[in-house]
């Protein structure tokens, strides 16, 4: 197979997947959701409710593309766009086994990955603004600070890793990783990656810029339709692509004994995948400030201190004695 | 059975406030009417009854710190009103002391179409939105009021509803039309200008945001308004606007047979199902002198008890759900449904049965009726204490909770706060235990206090209050008295049927009774209750008739929405909504 035909499988493949995914994981949330909240979820479309997934799909993409008057119409249709696009574009460097991935050796596939997360921070500030609503005012607001804030961190967090390994690229990193996994010797940069993770995906405890209890449902409250639909999608591959990032990372990618290195990869993405689902069903929301003190005082520190750790043992260990 | 000679001999026998009174203002300042309730009852006049309700707020030791309420009544059409001043519309102040563990009740009469009478905002903030619905209700003005505008209607509603002259049906009144111009008008007057409430739009270097909360918002519990003036995401002042849950139950007081009026009460609040029951009937057996039977007692305080766990159940998910957390509500909704069941089991009816009566309750307790309340009771306590870990012990619902929307004693008499807001401030005020009604004298259980008067201490206090509840269902279950069910006063209604069945005349009485319903003799009473979510009280007022001649409901959940600008001013958006949520109300106890 010439490498052009294999790198188009590979695009069309990843992308049919993540985007089928993102469909099924809303049926996996609200059944596991359901699980633990002592309750059914859905069960009446097809087997075990499974066809939800499809009604649900069906209903958003007929439903009326509507745009409100007052809305920044052209800034309003981009945004939801750009969610789409920057989780996607960000996947092409995840290595999901040896044969399978986009761009896994891209020697700068982490920043690719970190600049693309950054990026992804427009989509949300940009529905929020162009909504030119109260609500998602507020909403846009508290994401940029958020997120903006939490990039930080988790720029920082991953820097003991790439000491460690010696290389920003993906595939490198996994490989590095095959005595001993990174979550052992970097375990203060594993946690500060994880919750700086959820906050970039937005999800429980740190939904603040959604936080329906308070703004209705945020940025998004003016959105309906398909364009809801991409920052819905948008969302459930953010996880999917956090739960990536930090099982290559973390976790030795997709190595591991005796089974297929794909199926590796699926279980270890898909643990963390139920964790933040886990996640939601229990935990409250905290209030904006006591995130961002939380962030600043607490998360900064502790990822300045693991590069300071991690580098001092390198070098130690590199020292001639 | 209370009767003249004793009414008579109330008089002479004065209590000691209105011979202290007596002593300081002369017997000649205020007229002492007789009531079916034994609150004092002193008529003053529009000219001096400013002076004597600060002299019983600041003077008098112990005072009367708390303005219960204040209302009005059309007096114009009413018969019986032997020995009582002329007046065309009655104001009437009811105050309360926790330290007296007293009432009073002052009136003031006023002539003519348009009365006009001195506010009392300036000596208790919570005067505000009980004058302006008297206002709204009997279009009474209140000389001196800083906003006196419309609080459960419509600003453009024409006319007072609760004067005799308005009609109570649809049929009385021509075709409602709604065209597209009028529903402009309409949503234009709801259309909320800072400078009408005296804001400003703008400060030296901030422009305010004026944020519409509601009506429809997931966080305010039914349709509540509230605007907020935000610089940024911290609140500088709010305006609750109230009404859109206003279902006339007033006004169907006196449409409503005494009997029949019992369904309305259970939608007030509407978690609170029988509870509502309680006063209602409880006041007019007071009315009516009729002395419930023991079974029938602790029938109605089991019941009672089961609702205010099904109403704290919910509001504790709620909580928990504003926020955030998703799962604790499906939890505690669950175990609420337990509640329910046991309701339908008993009385047919889940949320609203209805089913108390005057003089008893609607029917015996079915066989094997102990067996569910037995089970639910040994259940609740393992629940009760996993959500504590879920809930309470967590660190982030702490840090949402602690040292938000909290408020001190002094500051909760100001504003007329009852019932669990009042004890989270360490007061242990509880109606069933400091004026036991209803038969709670003879259980035992203890009143839950907190100290700092915060959001997580109205959540405390609430989730002690269900495991009392336990405790007095449990005392109910294994000690439930034989006999009747319901009194065999000529009144109770419906009478026991069984004893029709002997002669022509009480069958009469009987049909009478049923059909018509009972005509109660002329009087007044107040009765009040610990109920779910404070002090709820109905003042009835009797001409004699088959119905009510004013039907006055004093719920908790009023005054409490009152003050949520008092207590949210400096805090954020997310604590306003952790703040509402600990109030603990319900819109249709708000707006009735």
């Amino acid at each position: 197979m010439s490498p052009i035909v294999s790198g188009l499988l590979n695009v069309v493949g990843i992308l049919i997947v993540l985007v089928a995914l993102a469909a099924g994981l809303t049926w996996i949330e609200r059944r596991l959701l359901g699980f633990w909240q002592d309750r059914y979820g859905p069960n009446r479309a097809g087997p075990f409710g499974l066809l939800q997934a499809v009604a649900d799909m069906i209903k958003i993409l007929f439903k009326q593309d509507w745009v409100p008057p007052f809305a920044d119409r052209p800034v309003f249709i981009i945004a939801p766009a750009v969610a789409m696009v920057t989780v996607l574009l960000a996947f092409a460097v995840v290595p999901v086994s040896p044969s399978i991935g986009i761009a896994a050796n891209l020697n700068i596939g982490l920043l690719f990955f970190l600049a693309m997360s950054s990026l992804s921070v427009y989509s949300i500030v940009l529905a929020g603004w162009a909504s030119n609503s109260k609500y998602s005012l507020l909403g846009g607001m508290r994401a940029a600070a958020q997120m903006l804030s939490y990039e930080v961190f988790m720029g920082l967090s991953v820097i003991g890793v790439v000491i460690i390994a010696g290389s920003f690229s993906l595939g490198d990193i996994v490989d590095a990783q095959h005595r001993l996994w990174f979550i052992i010797p970097q375990f203060l940069g594993f946690v500060v990656f994880v919750i700086a993770g959820i906050a970039e995906t937005r999800r429980l405890p740190f939904d603040l810029p959604e936080g329906e209890n308070e703004l209705g449902a945020g940025f998004h409250t003016e959105y309906s339709g398909m364009k809801f639909g991409m920052f819905f999608v948008a969302e459930y591959i953010g996880i999917v692509l956090i739960s990536a990032i930090i099982t290559t990372l973390f976790l030795g990618g997709w190595r591991g004994p005796a089974l297929p290195p794909l199926l590796w990869f699926l279980i270890k993405t898909g643990f963390f995948i139920g964790f933040f689902i886990l996640l939601r069903a229990a935990l409250p929301r905290p209030r904006y400030d006591q995130l961002m003190a939380c962030g600043w005082k607490v998360m900064l520190p502790l990822a300045l201190l693991n590069i300071l750790l991690t580098g001092a043992v390198v070098l130690a260990d590199r020292s001639p004695v | 059975m209370l009767d003249t000679a004793a009414e008579a001999a109330a008089v002479d026998f004065a209590p000691p406030i209105v011979r202290e009174l007596d002593r300081h203002f002369g017997n000649q300042a205020f007229t002492l009417q007789p009531t079916r309730d034994g609150i004092p009852t002193l008529w003053s006049n529009a000219e001096h009854f400013r002076t004597l309700l600060k002299h019983l707020k600041t003077e008098i030791k112990p005072p009367y710190r708390l303005l219960f309420d204040l209302t009005a009544i059309d007096e114009r059409l009413r018969a019986h009103r032997d020995g009582q001043p002329r007046s065309d519309f009655t104001v009437v102040y009811h105050l309360m002391s926790f330290d007296r563990n007293e009432d009073i009740r002052i009136k003031v009469p006023l002539q003519g179409e348009a009365p006009s009478v001195p506010t009392i905002t300036d000596i208790w903030p919570n005067a505000n939105w009980y004058e302006r619905e008297a206002w709204d209700m009997f279009g009474i003005t209140f000389a001196g009021h800083p906003n006196l505008r419309r609080i459960l209607l419509p600003p453009t509603w024409e006319g007072h509803p609760l004067r005799k002259d308005q009609a109570a049906r649809a049929t009385e009144t021509g075709l409602y039309t709604l065209d597209e111009e009028k529903e402009r008008a309409e949503q234009e007057a709801m259309r909320f200008r800072p400078e009408e409430w005296g804001m400003r739009r703008h400060a030296n270097t901030t422009d305010f945001l004026f944020l519409n909360l509601g009506p429809n918002h997931p966080s305010v519990h039914g349709v509540f308004r509230v605007i907020l003036q935000l610089k940024g995401e911290e609140i500088i002042d709010a305006v609750p606007d109230i009404g859109f849950h206003h279902r006339a139950a007033e006004k169907m007081g006196e449409r409503q047979s005494w009997h029949t009026y019992i369904p309305y009460t259970d939608r007030v609040d509407y978690l609170g199902g029988v509870m509502n029951n309680f006063p209602y009937v409880m006041a007019v057996e007071r009315l009516a002198g009729i002395e419930a039977p023991d079974r029938a007692k602790m029938i109605r305080i089991m019941l009672a008890e089961l609702f205010r766990i099904a109403s704290h159940l919910v509001f504790y998910g709620t909580m928990a759900q504003d926020l955030g957390q998703l799962s604790p509500v499906f939890y505690m909704f669950t175990d609420r449904e337990r509640v329910f069941e046991i309701m339908e089991a008993i009385c047919g009816f889940r949320m609203h049965p209805g089913w108390f009566r005057i003089g008893g309750v609607a029917d015996d307790l079915p066989e094997g009726w102990d067996r569910m309340i037995r089970e639910f009771i040994d259940y609740l306590p393992r629940r009760l204490s996993e959500y504590d870990k879920l809930v309470m012990k967590n660190r982030l619902f702490q840090a949402r909770t602690r040292g938000v929307g909290d408020y001190t004693i002094d500051d909760a008499l100001e504003w007329g706060v009852t019932g669990p807001g009042l004890r989270a401030c360490g007061l242990d005020w509880d109606y069933r235990k400091k004026r036991p009604y209803g038969g709670y004298d003879q259980l035992e259980f203890d009143i839950p206090t907190a100290t700092h008067g915060d959001c997580y201490d109205r959540v405390a206090v609430r989730i002690e209050e269900m495991r009392q509840s336990l405790r007095i269902i449990r005392q109910c279950v294994e000690n439930m008295p034989p006999g009747p069910y319901k009194s065999r006063h000529p009144l109770a209604t419906p009478p026991i049927k069984a004893h029709t069945m002997r002669d022509i005349e009480t069958l009469i009485t009987h049909f009478l009774n049923v059909s018509w319903g009972p005509a109660i003799p002329p009087g007044e009473a107040c009765v009040s209750i610990e109920a779910t979510k404070g002090i709820n009280g109905y003042y009835l007022i009797s001409d004699g008739d088959t119905m009510s001649y004013r039907t006055r409901i004093r719920t908790p959940s009023f005054p409490h929405l009152q003050m949520i600008p008092a207590i949210c001013r400096g805090a954020l958006v997310a604590d306003l909504i952790a703040i509402i949520g600990s109030i603990d109300f319900v819109m249709a106890d708000v707006d009735r």
